[in-house]
Protein backbone atom coordinates (compact mmCIF):
# COMPACT_ATOMS: atom_id res chain seq x y z
CA UNK A 1 0.00 0.00 0.00
CA UNK A 2 2.67 2.52 1.05
CA UNK A 3 6.11 1.72 -0.22
CA UNK A 4 9.11 3.87 0.63
CA UNK A 5 11.97 3.05 -1.67
CA UNK A 6 15.50 4.14 -0.70
CA UNK A 7 14.43 7.55 0.49
CA UNK A 8 17.25 9.98 1.01
CA UNK A 9 16.72 13.60 1.90
CA UNK A 10 19.36 16.26 2.10
CA UNK A 11 18.07 19.76 2.76
CA UNK A 12 19.38 22.59 0.57
CA UNK A 13 21.60 23.77 3.43
CA UNK A 14 23.37 20.42 3.39
CA UNK A 15 21.63 18.84 6.39
CA UNK A 16 21.20 15.14 5.76
CA UNK A 17 17.84 14.19 7.25
CA UNK A 18 17.24 10.71 5.84
CA UNK A 19 19.49 8.12 4.31
CA UNK A 20 18.28 5.21 2.21
CA UNK A 21 15.05 4.53 4.08
CA UNK A 22 13.07 1.61 2.75
CA UNK A 23 9.93 0.03 4.17
CA UNK A 24 6.47 -0.93 3.12
CA UNK A 25 3.15 -0.83 4.90
CA UNK A 26 0.38 -3.16 3.85
CA UNK A 27 -3.20 -2.14 3.33
CA UNK A 28 -4.91 -1.74 6.70
CA UNK A 29 -1.69 -2.06 8.61
CA UNK A 30 -0.71 0.26 11.44
CA UNK A 31 2.93 1.18 11.51
CA UNK A 32 4.83 3.15 14.15
CA UNK A 33 8.04 5.00 13.47
CA UNK A 34 10.34 5.77 16.37
CA UNK A 35 13.77 7.34 16.48
CA UNK A 36 15.89 9.87 18.33
CA UNK A 37 15.06 13.55 18.13
CA UNK A 38 16.03 15.16 14.86
CA UNK A 39 16.54 11.89 13.00
CA UNK A 40 14.20 12.91 10.19
CA UNK A 41 10.83 11.53 11.26
CA UNK A 42 8.88 14.64 10.33
CA UNK A 43 10.80 14.83 7.09
CA UNK A 44 9.79 11.25 6.36
CA UNK A 45 6.10 12.02 6.88
CA UNK A 46 6.28 15.14 4.73
CA UNK A 47 7.81 13.08 1.94
CA UNK A 48 5.21 10.31 2.28
CA UNK A 49 2.42 12.86 2.13
CA UNK A 50 3.78 14.37 -1.06
CA UNK A 51 4.52 17.80 0.42
CA UNK A 52 8.29 17.42 0.27
CA UNK A 53 10.29 15.81 -2.52
CA UNK A 54 13.01 13.35 -1.55
CA UNK A 55 16.51 13.94 -2.82
CA UNK A 56 16.63 10.33 -3.91
CA UNK A 57 14.22 7.45 -3.93
CA UNK A 58 10.45 7.48 -4.20
CA UNK A 59 7.22 6.78 -2.40
CA UNK A 60 4.61 4.61 -4.04
CA UNK A 61 1.07 4.49 -2.73
CA UNK A 62 -1.27 1.92 -4.27
CA UNK A 63 1.07 1.49 -7.17
CA UNK A 64 1.40 5.15 -8.10
CA UNK A 65 4.30 7.47 -7.39
CA UNK A 66 3.55 10.19 -4.86
CA UNK A 67 4.29 13.59 -6.35
CA UNK A 68 1.58 15.75 -4.77
CA UNK A 69 -0.70 15.57 -1.73
CA UNK A 70 -3.17 12.76 -2.25
CA UNK A 71 -6.87 12.83 -1.50
CA UNK A 72 -6.80 9.49 0.28
CA UNK A 73 -4.38 10.68 2.85
CA UNK A 74 -4.73 12.78 5.98
CA UNK A 75 -1.85 14.36 7.87
CA UNK A 76 -2.00 15.21 11.56
CA UNK A 77 0.55 17.34 13.35
CA UNK A 78 1.22 17.70 17.00
CA UNK A 79 1.15 21.38 17.83
CA UNK A 80 0.15 23.12 14.68
CA UNK A 81 -2.77 20.99 13.67
CA UNK A 82 -5.33 23.62 14.52
CA UNK A 83 -5.49 27.23 13.49
CA UNK A 84 -5.93 29.42 16.58
CA UNK A 85 -7.94 31.95 14.52
CA UNK A 86 -10.58 29.42 13.52
CA UNK A 87 -13.30 28.03 15.73
CA UNK A 88 -13.65 24.33 16.42
CA UNK A 89 -16.24 24.05 13.68
CA UNK A 90 -14.21 26.05 11.16
CA UNK A 91 -11.10 24.02 11.93
CA UNK A 92 -12.89 20.72 11.62
CA UNK A 93 -14.58 21.61 8.34
CA UNK A 94 -11.53 23.17 6.70
CA UNK A 95 -10.55 20.05 4.80
CA UNK A 96 -14.04 19.68 3.41
CA UNK A 97 -14.08 23.34 2.47
CA UNK A 98 -10.79 23.06 0.60
CA UNK A 99 -12.02 19.97 -1.21
CA UNK A 100 -15.07 21.88 -2.38
CA UNK A 101 -17.84 20.35 -0.27
CA UNK A 102 -20.97 22.51 -0.01
CA UNK A 103 -22.01 24.24 3.16
CA UNK A 104 -24.83 21.86 4.02
CA UNK A 105 -22.74 18.78 3.35
CA UNK A 106 -19.96 20.15 5.54
CA UNK A 107 -22.37 20.84 8.34
CA UNK A 108 -23.79 17.33 8.19
CA UNK A 109 -20.43 15.58 8.22
CA UNK A 110 -18.72 17.80 10.78
CA UNK A 111 -21.63 17.93 13.21
CA UNK A 112 -21.91 14.18 13.41
CA UNK A 113 -18.14 13.78 13.72
CA UNK A 114 -17.88 16.33 16.52
CA UNK A 115 -20.67 14.53 18.26
CA UNK A 116 -18.89 11.19 17.95
CA UNK A 117 -15.76 12.75 19.35
CA UNK A 118 -17.54 14.28 22.32
CA UNK A 119 -17.12 17.83 21.10
CA UNK A 120 -20.75 18.71 20.67
CA UNK A 121 -21.54 22.17 22.00
CA UNK A 122 -17.98 23.41 21.48
CA UNK A 123 -18.42 24.35 17.81
CA UNK A 124 -17.97 28.09 18.43
CA UNK A 125 -15.02 27.76 20.80
CA UNK A 126 -11.51 28.71 19.77
CA UNK A 127 -8.74 26.12 20.22
CA UNK A 128 -7.13 27.91 23.14
CA UNK A 129 -10.40 27.63 25.05
CA UNK A 130 -10.13 23.84 24.92
CA UNK A 131 -7.95 21.37 26.79
CA UNK A 132 -5.07 19.75 24.92
CA UNK A 133 -6.95 16.50 24.52
CA UNK A 134 -9.99 18.24 23.08
CA UNK A 135 -7.81 20.21 20.68
CA UNK A 136 -6.25 17.03 19.42
CA UNK A 137 -9.68 15.50 18.94
CA UNK A 138 -10.62 18.49 16.79
CA UNK A 139 -7.51 17.82 14.72
CA UNK A 140 -8.65 14.22 14.34
CA UNK A 141 -12.10 15.43 13.36
CA UNK A 142 -10.63 17.53 10.58
CA UNK A 143 -8.65 14.61 9.25
CA UNK A 144 -11.50 12.12 9.58
CA UNK A 145 -14.03 14.41 7.92
CA UNK A 146 -12.48 13.52 4.59
CA UNK A 147 -12.79 9.82 5.29
CA UNK A 148 -9.15 9.11 4.45
CA UNK A 149 -7.82 5.65 3.71
CA UNK A 150 -4.43 6.56 5.10
CA UNK A 151 -3.55 8.60 8.18
CA UNK A 152 -0.06 9.97 8.69
CA UNK A 153 0.51 11.30 12.20
CA UNK A 154 3.46 13.23 13.56
CA UNK A 155 3.62 12.83 17.33
CA UNK A 156 -0.07 13.62 17.58
CA UNK A 157 -0.32 12.88 21.31
CA UNK A 158 3.03 14.01 22.62
CA UNK A 159 1.91 17.22 24.29
CA UNK A 160 -0.83 15.53 26.31
CA UNK A 161 -0.85 14.34 29.89
CA UNK A 162 -0.56 10.61 30.49
CA UNK A 163 -4.24 9.90 31.09
CA UNK A 164 -5.55 11.89 28.15
CA UNK A 165 -2.87 10.31 26.10
CA UNK A 166 -3.92 6.76 26.92
CA UNK A 167 -7.45 7.76 26.25
CA UNK A 168 -6.64 8.97 22.77
CA UNK A 169 -4.40 5.99 22.12
CA UNK A 170 -7.41 3.78 22.77
CA UNK A 171 -9.42 6.03 20.50
CA UNK A 172 -6.86 5.66 17.70
CA UNK A 173 -6.76 1.91 18.16
CA UNK A 174 -10.53 1.71 17.87
CA UNK A 175 -10.51 3.94 14.84
CA UNK A 176 -7.94 1.78 13.14
CA UNK A 177 -9.89 -1.39 13.84
CA UNK A 178 -13.28 -0.02 12.85
CA UNK A 179 -12.28 1.84 9.71
CA UNK A 180 -9.57 -0.55 8.58
CA UNK A 181 -7.34 2.40 7.94
CA UNK A 182 -3.68 2.35 7.06
CA UNK A 183 -1.80 4.32 9.67
CA UNK A 184 1.71 5.65 9.90
CA UNK A 185 2.41 7.04 13.35
CA UNK A 186 5.54 8.93 14.34
CA UNK A 187 6.12 8.94 18.06
CA UNK A 188 8.96 9.28 20.53
CA UNK A 189 7.27 7.07 23.11
CA UNK A 190 8.29 3.43 23.00
CA UNK A 191 5.07 2.31 24.72
CA UNK A 192 2.94 4.23 22.26
CA UNK A 193 4.84 2.82 19.31
CA UNK A 194 4.31 -0.74 20.55
CA UNK A 195 0.70 -0.19 21.60
CA UNK A 196 -0.38 1.25 18.26
CA UNK A 197 1.92 -0.31 15.70
CA UNK A 198 1.48 -3.78 14.29
CA UNK A 199 4.98 -3.03 13.10
CA UNK A 200 7.53 -0.69 14.67
CA UNK A 201 10.20 0.88 12.51
CA UNK A 202 13.24 2.03 14.47
CA UNK A 203 15.31 4.80 12.92
CA UNK A 204 18.94 5.67 13.64
CA UNK A 205 20.16 9.15 14.61
CA UNK A 206 20.43 11.72 11.82
CA UNK A 207 20.53 11.03 8.93
CA UNK A 208 17.81 8.55 9.79
CA UNK A 209 17.95 5.10 8.37
CA UNK A 210 16.02 1.97 9.32
CA UNK A 211 17.91 0.08 12.07
CA UNK A 212 15.29 -2.50 12.71
CA UNK A 213 11.69 -3.41 12.08
CA UNK A 214 9.97 -5.03 15.04
CA UNK A 215 6.91 -7.08 14.12
CA UNK A 216 4.20 -6.76 16.68
CA UNK A 217 1.22 -8.80 15.51
CA UNK A 218 -0.22 -9.32 19.00
CA UNK A 219 -1.27 -5.68 19.36
CA UNK A 220 -4.86 -4.60 18.76
CA UNK A 221 -6.48 -4.74 22.20
CA UNK A 222 -6.71 -1.94 24.71
CA UNK A 223 -5.49 -4.30 27.46
CA UNK A 224 -2.35 -5.11 25.46
CA UNK A 225 -0.58 -2.61 27.71
CA UNK A 226 -0.73 -5.04 30.62
CA UNK A 227 0.45 -8.14 28.79
CA UNK A 228 3.84 -9.74 29.11
CA UNK A 229 4.49 -9.69 25.36
CA UNK A 230 3.88 -5.91 25.33
CA UNK A 231 6.77 -5.42 27.73
CA UNK A 232 8.93 -7.78 25.72
CA UNK A 233 8.30 -5.77 22.57
CA UNK A 234 9.01 -2.50 24.38
CA UNK A 235 12.31 -3.94 25.56
CA UNK A 236 13.17 -5.06 22.05
CA UNK A 237 12.47 -1.61 20.63
CA UNK A 238 14.42 0.07 23.43
CA UNK A 239 17.43 -2.16 22.80
CA UNK A 240 17.53 -1.39 19.10
CA UNK A 241 17.21 2.32 19.86
CA UNK A 242 20.12 2.16 22.31
CA UNK A 243 22.14 0.16 19.85
CA UNK A 244 21.65 2.83 17.22
CA UNK A 245 22.78 5.59 19.53
CA UNK A 246 26.20 4.08 20.18
CA UNK B 1 -19.96 38.29 32.13
CA UNK B 2 -18.65 39.98 29.02
CA UNK B 3 -21.10 42.84 29.59
CA UNK B 4 -19.74 43.55 33.03
CA UNK B 5 -16.19 43.50 31.69
CA UNK B 6 -17.07 46.10 29.06
CA UNK B 7 -18.76 48.21 31.70
CA UNK B 8 -15.71 48.08 33.90
CA UNK B 9 -13.57 49.32 31.03
CA UNK B 10 -16.00 52.13 30.40
CA UNK B 11 -15.88 53.25 34.02
CA UNK B 12 -12.13 53.07 34.27
CA UNK B 13 -11.82 55.30 31.21
CA UNK B 14 -14.19 57.81 32.72
CA UNK B 15 -12.27 57.90 35.97
CA UNK B 16 -8.99 58.39 34.14
CA UNK B 17 -10.46 61.20 32.06
CA UNK B 18 -11.80 62.94 35.15
CA UNK B 19 -8.41 62.57 36.83
CA UNK B 20 -6.60 64.10 33.85
CA UNK B 21 -8.93 67.08 33.65
CA UNK B 22 -8.87 67.47 37.44
CA UNK B 23 -5.09 67.58 37.46
CA UNK B 24 -5.05 70.01 34.58
CA UNK B 25 -7.48 72.25 36.45
CA UNK B 26 -5.41 72.08 39.60
CA UNK B 27 -2.15 72.97 37.83
CA UNK B 28 -3.87 75.78 35.92
CA UNK B 29 -5.24 77.29 39.13
CA UNK B 30 -1.91 77.01 40.91
CA UNK B 31 0.14 78.45 38.03
CA UNK B 32 -2.46 81.11 37.31
CA UNK B 33 -0.76 81.82 33.98
CA UNK B 34 -2.32 83.05 30.76
CA UNK B 35 -0.44 80.27 28.97
CA UNK B 36 -2.40 77.59 30.80
CA UNK B 37 -6.14 78.25 30.90
CA UNK B 38 -8.37 76.01 32.99
CA UNK B 39 -10.26 73.16 31.30
CA UNK B 40 -13.48 75.12 31.87
CA UNK B 41 -12.20 78.10 29.91
CA UNK B 42 -11.00 75.79 27.17
CA UNK B 43 -14.35 74.04 27.16
CA UNK B 44 -16.13 77.31 26.48
CA UNK B 45 -13.62 78.17 23.76
CA UNK B 46 -14.31 74.72 22.33
CA UNK B 47 -18.07 75.30 22.34
CA UNK B 48 -17.60 78.71 20.75
CA UNK B 49 -15.29 77.10 18.20
CA UNK B 50 -17.94 74.54 17.30
CA UNK B 51 -20.15 77.39 16.11
CA UNK B 52 -17.21 78.95 14.34
CA UNK B 53 -15.98 76.27 11.94
CA UNK B 54 -14.04 73.99 14.30
CA UNK B 55 -16.06 71.08 12.94
CA UNK B 56 -15.06 71.73 9.36
CA UNK B 57 -11.39 71.98 10.36
CA UNK B 58 -11.73 68.73 12.28
CA UNK B 59 -13.40 67.14 9.29
CA UNK B 60 -10.65 68.10 6.85
CA UNK B 61 -7.98 66.88 9.28
CA UNK B 62 -9.87 63.63 9.75
CA UNK B 63 -10.06 63.08 6.01
CA UNK B 64 -6.37 63.76 5.53
CA UNK B 65 -5.35 61.34 8.22
CA UNK B 66 -7.85 58.64 7.29
CA UNK B 67 -6.89 58.79 3.62
CA UNK B 68 -3.24 58.73 4.58
CA UNK B 69 -3.60 55.68 6.79
CA UNK B 70 -5.88 53.93 4.30
CA UNK B 71 -3.43 54.53 1.46
CA UNK B 72 -0.55 53.23 3.57
CA UNK B 73 -2.57 50.20 4.65
CA UNK B 74 -3.65 49.24 1.16
CA UNK B 75 -0.06 49.28 -0.10
CA UNK B 76 1.85 48.00 2.91
CA UNK B 77 -0.34 45.04 3.82
CA UNK B 78 -0.26 43.23 0.45
CA UNK B 79 3.48 43.82 0.07
CA UNK B 80 4.11 42.69 3.65
CA UNK B 81 2.01 39.57 3.20
CA UNK B 82 3.61 38.40 -0.04
CA UNK B 83 7.02 38.93 1.57
CA UNK B 84 6.22 35.54 3.00
CA UNK B 85 7.62 34.28 -0.30
CA UNK B 86 11.39 34.33 -0.15
CA UNK B 87 11.41 35.35 -3.81
CA UNK B 88 9.54 38.55 -2.98
CA UNK B 89 11.37 39.19 0.26
CA UNK B 90 14.64 39.33 -1.65
CA UNK B 91 13.45 42.68 -2.91
CA UNK B 92 11.38 43.88 0.03
CA UNK B 93 14.02 43.27 2.70
CA UNK B 94 16.65 45.59 1.20
CA UNK B 95 13.96 48.15 0.45
CA UNK B 96 12.96 48.26 4.09
CA UNK B 97 16.54 48.13 5.25
CA UNK B 98 17.55 51.15 3.21
CA UNK B 99 14.42 53.27 3.25
CA UNK B 100 12.88 52.72 6.67
CA UNK B 101 15.53 54.31 8.88
CA UNK B 102 15.70 57.60 7.00
CA UNK B 103 13.43 60.34 8.38
CA UNK B 104 10.75 60.61 5.71
CA UNK B 105 9.53 63.89 6.97
CA UNK B 106 12.53 65.63 5.39
CA UNK B 107 11.13 64.58 2.03
CA UNK B 108 8.40 67.17 2.44
CA UNK B 109 9.95 69.66 -0.02
CA UNK B 110 10.32 66.96 -2.65
CA UNK B 111 6.75 65.80 -2.18
CA UNK B 112 5.45 69.35 -2.43
CA UNK B 113 7.47 69.90 -5.60
CA UNK B 114 6.02 66.74 -7.09
CA UNK B 115 2.44 66.84 -5.85
CA UNK B 116 1.79 70.50 -5.13
CA UNK B 117 0.92 72.09 -1.83
CA UNK B 118 -2.62 70.75 -1.71
CA UNK B 119 -4.15 67.90 0.23
CA UNK B 120 -2.50 65.26 -1.96
CA UNK B 121 1.01 65.95 -0.73
CA UNK B 122 -0.20 66.08 2.88
CA UNK B 123 -1.87 62.71 2.50
CA UNK B 124 1.15 61.25 0.75
CA UNK B 125 3.52 62.32 3.49
CA UNK B 126 1.30 60.82 6.18
CA UNK B 127 0.88 57.66 4.11
CA UNK B 128 4.59 57.34 3.50
CA UNK B 129 5.48 57.35 7.16
CA UNK B 130 2.67 55.03 8.22
CA UNK B 131 3.42 52.79 5.22
CA UNK B 132 6.82 51.82 6.54
CA UNK B 133 5.54 51.17 10.04
CA UNK B 134 2.85 48.81 8.77
CA UNK B 135 5.13 47.23 6.18
CA UNK B 136 7.89 46.42 8.66
CA UNK B 137 5.44 44.78 11.05
CA UNK B 138 3.47 42.89 8.41
CA UNK B 139 6.62 41.58 6.79
CA UNK B 140 8.07 40.40 10.08
CA UNK B 141 4.80 38.65 10.89
CA UNK B 142 4.44 36.93 7.53
CA UNK B 143 8.10 35.86 7.46
CA UNK B 144 7.73 34.26 10.85
CA UNK B 145 4.83 31.97 10.04
CA UNK B 146 6.01 28.45 10.69
CA UNK B 147 5.93 25.99 7.82
CA UNK B 148 4.22 23.71 10.30
CA UNK B 149 1.09 25.81 9.94
CA UNK B 150 1.16 25.43 6.21
CA UNK B 151 1.92 21.71 5.81
CA UNK B 152 -1.49 20.51 7.04
CA UNK B 153 -3.12 22.84 4.52
CA UNK B 154 -0.89 21.59 1.73
CA UNK B 155 -1.81 18.03 2.60
CA UNK B 156 -5.43 19.05 2.17
CA UNK B 157 -4.63 20.20 -1.32
CA UNK B 158 -4.78 23.95 -0.66
CA UNK B 159 -3.79 26.39 -3.38
CA UNK B 160 -1.55 29.42 -2.81
CA UNK B 161 -4.57 31.67 -2.62
CA UNK B 162 -6.16 29.44 0.00
CA UNK B 163 -2.98 29.42 2.06
CA UNK B 164 -3.04 33.22 2.12
CA UNK B 165 -6.71 33.24 3.00
CA UNK B 166 -6.63 30.63 5.74
CA UNK B 167 -3.17 31.07 7.24
CA UNK B 168 -1.02 33.99 6.25
CA UNK B 169 -3.60 36.77 6.39
CA UNK B 170 -5.32 35.69 9.63
CA UNK B 171 -1.98 35.01 11.31
CA UNK B 172 -0.78 38.54 10.49
CA UNK B 173 -3.94 40.55 11.14
CA UNK B 174 -3.41 41.09 14.88
CA UNK B 175 0.08 42.43 14.25
CA UNK B 176 -1.14 44.63 11.38
CA UNK B 177 -3.86 46.20 13.47
CA UNK B 178 -1.52 46.76 16.37
CA UNK B 179 0.94 48.44 14.02
CA UNK B 180 -1.85 50.68 12.73
CA UNK B 181 -2.92 51.56 16.23
CA UNK B 182 0.63 52.49 17.15
CA UNK B 183 1.08 54.48 13.97
CA UNK B 184 -1.87 56.76 14.79
CA UNK B 185 0.36 58.79 17.11
CA UNK B 186 2.95 59.28 14.38
CA UNK B 187 0.28 60.07 11.82
CA UNK B 188 -1.17 62.83 14.03
CA UNK B 189 2.27 64.32 14.55
CA UNK B 190 2.86 64.39 10.81
CA UNK B 191 -0.61 65.83 10.31
CA UNK B 192 0.22 68.71 12.61
CA UNK B 193 3.47 69.26 10.76
CA UNK B 194 1.91 69.36 7.29
CA UNK B 195 -0.99 71.50 8.43
CA UNK B 196 1.16 74.08 10.14
CA UNK B 197 1.94 75.94 6.94
CA UNK B 198 0.62 76.64 3.45
CA UNK B 199 -2.96 75.84 4.35
CA UNK B 200 -5.93 77.58 5.90
CA UNK B 201 -7.78 74.49 6.85
CA UNK B 202 -7.24 71.77 9.42
CA UNK B 203 -6.55 71.56 13.13
CA UNK B 204 -2.82 72.14 12.66
CA UNK B 205 -3.62 75.45 11.01
CA UNK B 206 -6.00 76.33 13.87
CA UNK B 207 -3.29 75.68 16.41
CA UNK B 208 -0.72 77.81 14.59
CA UNK B 209 -3.30 80.54 14.03
CA UNK B 210 -4.45 80.69 17.65
CA UNK B 211 -0.85 80.65 18.77
CA UNK B 212 0.08 83.59 16.54
CA UNK B 213 -2.94 85.49 17.89
CA UNK B 214 -1.87 84.54 21.43
CA UNK B 215 -5.41 83.32 21.98
CA UNK B 216 -4.65 80.57 24.44
CA UNK B 217 -8.16 79.25 25.05
CA UNK B 218 -8.56 78.81 21.26
CA UNK B 219 -5.11 77.24 21.08
CA UNK B 220 -6.00 74.70 23.71
CA UNK B 221 -9.40 74.03 22.18
CA UNK B 222 -7.68 73.16 18.88
CA UNK B 223 -5.09 71.02 20.63
CA UNK B 224 -7.75 69.14 22.55
CA UNK B 225 -9.67 68.57 19.32
CA UNK B 226 -6.56 67.14 17.71
CA UNK B 227 -6.05 64.88 20.71
CA UNK B 228 -9.65 63.76 20.41
CA UNK B 229 -9.11 62.97 16.74
CA UNK B 230 -6.16 60.74 17.61
CA UNK B 231 -8.09 59.18 20.44
CA UNK B 232 -11.10 58.51 18.20
CA UNK B 233 -9.06 56.75 15.53
CA UNK B 234 -7.20 54.78 18.16
CA UNK B 235 -10.44 53.60 19.78
CA UNK B 236 -11.91 52.75 16.40
CA UNK B 237 -8.90 50.60 15.49
CA UNK B 238 -9.01 48.98 18.89
CA UNK B 239 -12.65 48.07 18.33
CA UNK B 240 -11.89 46.66 14.90
CA UNK B 241 -9.03 44.65 16.35
CA UNK B 242 -11.23 43.19 19.06
CA UNK B 243 -13.87 42.28 16.56
CA UNK B 244 -11.67 40.89 13.82
CA UNK B 245 -9.25 39.14 16.17
CA UNK B 246 -11.77 37.72 18.56
CA UNK B 247 -9.65 34.61 18.87
CA UNK B 248 -6.84 36.61 20.48
CA UNK B 249 -9.08 38.00 23.18
CA UNK B 250 -11.27 35.04 24.15
N1 LIG C 1 13.62 22.96 6.14
C1 LIG C 1 14.77 22.47 6.66
N2 LIG C 1 15.95 22.94 6.23
C2 LIG C 1 17.11 22.44 6.73
N3 LIG C 1 17.19 21.49 7.66
C3 LIG C 1 16.04 20.98 8.13
C4 LIG C 1 14.77 21.45 7.65
N4 LIG C 1 13.79 20.76 8.30
C5 LIG C 1 14.43 19.92 9.14
N5 LIG C 1 15.78 20.05 9.02
C6 LIG C 1 16.79 19.25 9.74
O1 LIG C 1 16.66 17.93 9.35
C7 LIG C 1 16.81 17.06 10.45
C8 LIG C 1 15.59 16.20 10.60
O2 LIG C 1 14.46 17.02 10.91
P1 LIG C 1 13.04 16.42 11.28
O3 LIG C 1 12.18 17.55 11.69
O4 LIG C 1 12.57 15.57 10.17
O5 LIG C 1 13.41 15.50 12.54
P2 LIG C 1 12.43 14.78 13.56
O6 LIG C 1 12.91 13.40 13.68
O7 LIG C 1 11.01 15.00 13.18
O8 LIG C 1 12.77 15.57 14.89
P3 LIG C 1 11.88 15.67 16.21
O9 LIG C 1 12.00 14.37 16.91
O10 LIG C 1 12.54 16.76 16.97
O11 LIG C 1 10.49 16.00 15.78
C9 LIG C 1 17.05 17.94 11.66
O12 LIG C 1 18.43 17.99 11.90
C10 LIG C 1 16.56 19.28 11.23
O13 LIG C 1 17.29 20.29 11.87
MG1 LIG D 1 9.42 15.97 14.16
Amino acid sequence: MIEAKSLTKTYPDGTGALHDVTFDIRDGESCSVIGPSGCGKTTLLLICSGILRPTEGRVVIKGTDVTAPSKELALIFQDYGLFPWKTVYENASLGLELRGFGKRERKRIVSSLLKDLGLQGFEKYYPKQLSGGMQQRVAFARALALNPKIMLMDEPLSSLDALTRENLQNFLLQLWRQKRMTMLLVTHSIEEAVFLGSKVIVLSPRPGTVIKTVDNPQMGDSDYRTKEVFFDKCREVRQSLDGGAI
Amino acid sequence: MQGSKAELRWWSYLITAVAIFGLWHLVAVILDSIALPTPVTVFFAFIAGLKDGLISHLLISTLRIVYGIALAFSLAVPIGLVSHETRVDKFVAPLIYMLYPIPHIVLLPVIILLFGIGDLSKIILIAMIVFFQILVTTRDASRNISGNYIYPLLSLGASKREIYKHVILPACIPKILTAMRISVGTAIAVLFFVESFATYRGLGYLIMDAWSRANYPDLYAAMVTMALLGFGIYVLLDRVERKVCRWVYV
